[in-house]
């Protein structure tokens, strides 16, 4: 079980700040969240529901050279839109086995369980997981 | 004090609304402190009323490891480093009209503190109006707030309290997917939390949503009566007892009851379904219908 060079990196990233700033750096990766491309907006049936998320999020996983994650969250569900956002440029561009050999707790290695709370970085989980099986599926 | 605005004359407590007019009015008010309660807990972060400090339900208002709410130590903590006094009004608002900010009030209500508001239509309102939000977090300086035991009697009830109250009104504030045991959660929520699914036996179902309008502003007080007194049979009761999954819809309701419609007596059962639907005895209705009170 091993990250991926750019999910490596935001993890040292939220681990080399402060507790409270690790919020901060979760709005920016909120902000950076990429809008879907036309051809899945245009397709809401294509995109699957993460129903452990308390916020209507839908992902889609395209898999060619490497692993490509489109997803979209609220504007007003910004923690989502950040769990997103880390997940899809983590994995961007990722072989197929880099993006399954994520192991499942990743989201807790962020350092956000006491500002985020557990309950919320479970979302988060169940995104990876959709993620890793929609891989599985199109790989 | 604030004086209230004519235009909440008709509620039972005017003073506990505040319009966004008025908020903005008092950003540089000294003995007021605006607070904001959202569901996400980085909404804060993205933009709030200017001046306005952040009190997140989960990470602040609830003990980490115990299930209940925070110390009074830590409560007193929590509100000196926000800046706010014994004797400070605090105003609340957030997203989901109000929901979490009317769950941080009551919360701030079983310490004692009484000076509360709700902006009425809360965020999403301000935004709607185009008012100014900033990103820049409020640096407001620490103060002395002193530790309060929490009182845990008259707004509170816990399920001993429900089971002897069996019989008496009862408000389910859930979804009809919930209160009928189709689900455990609200439509669109992860299912988590409770073992069975249903609703307290004789709790008549009034969705907390009902008693806001579009835009997230309460309704009339005459909407209102028509919904909880007449609709819910709630006219004549004394003693009422709202829930909801965890206590946070049924804050809602609880504000409604108590400071717009001004029952004498309602109570919050907070342990809610993710308690009572997994107590191993407790009797429990499924369906539409509310059910009887067991044979005991």
């Amino acid at each position: 079980m091993t990250l991926t060079p750019a999910l490596q990196e935001t993890v040292e990233a939220f681990q080399s700040v402060a507790e409270r700033d690790r919020l901060q750096l979760l709005l920016e990766f909120a902000d950076e969240l990429p809008a879907l491309p036309e051809r899945y907006a245009e397709h809401p049936d294509l995109l699957e529901r993460v129903a452990e998320c308390q916020s209507p999020v839908y992902l889609f996983v395209e898999v060619d050279d490497g692993v490509h994650v489109h997803a979209t969250a609220p504007e007003e569900a910004p923690t989502t839109r950040g769990f997103a956002s880390i997940l899809a440029q983590g994995l961007e561009g990722a072989s197929v086995d880099e993006a399954l050999a994520v192991p499942a707790d990743m989201p807790r290695l962020l350092g956000l369980d006491r500002v985020v709370s557990p309950l919320r970085l479970r979302g988060m989980a169940g995104m990876l997981g959709r993620i890793q099986r929609q891989v599985r599926a199109r790989a | 004090m604030p004086e209230s605005e004519p235009r909440f004359a008709e509620y039972a407590a005017p003073d506990r609304l505040v319009s966004t007019e008025w908020v903005a009015q008092h950003l540089d008010d000294p003995d007021v402190v605006i607070v904001e309660s959202d569901e996400d807990v980085l909404l804060y972060e993205v933009g709030h009323i200017p001046g306005a400090v952040k009190v997140d339900w989960h990470t602040e208002l609830n003990d980490p490891v115990l299930r209940d709410y925070v110390s009074p130590e830590a409560f007193a903590r929590l509100l000196g480093e926000k800046g706010i006094g014994r004797d400070t009004t605090v105003v609340f608002y957030g997203d989901k009209a109000n929901w979490w900010a009317t769950y941080a009030l009551w919360v701030f209500a079983l310490y004692g503190h009484d000076r509360t508001r709700i902006m009425d239509g809360g965020r999403d309102k301000w935004i709607a109006e185009g008012r100014e939000l900033t990103r820049e977090p409020a640096a407001r300086p620490t103060v002395d707030y002193p530790v309060v035991e929490r009182d845990d009697a008259t707004l509170r009830a816990f399920r001993d309290d429900v089971l002897a109250h069996l019989g008496k009104p009862l408000v389910d504030v859930r979804s009809p997917e919930e209160y009928s045991g189709e689900r455990t959660t609200a439509p669109a929520y992860p299912e988590e939390g409770a073992l069975r699914a249903g609703h307290i036996p004789t709790a008549a179902s009034v969705p907390w949503g009902r008693a806001v309008n579009e835009d997230g502003t309460f309704r009339s007080r005459a909407e209102l009566e028509a919904i909880y007194l007449d609709g819910a049979g709630l006219r004549d009761a004394d003693d009422v007892v709202a829930y909801c999954r965890i206590g946070e819809r049924s804050s809602h309701t609880w504000f409604v009851l108590q400071h717009l419609l001004g029952l004498p007596r309602v109570r919050n059962y907070d342990g809610s379904w993710t308690e009572w639907g997994s107590l191993v005895g407790v009797p429990i209705a499924v369906g539409a219908e509310p059910g009887e009170v067991p044979a005991r």
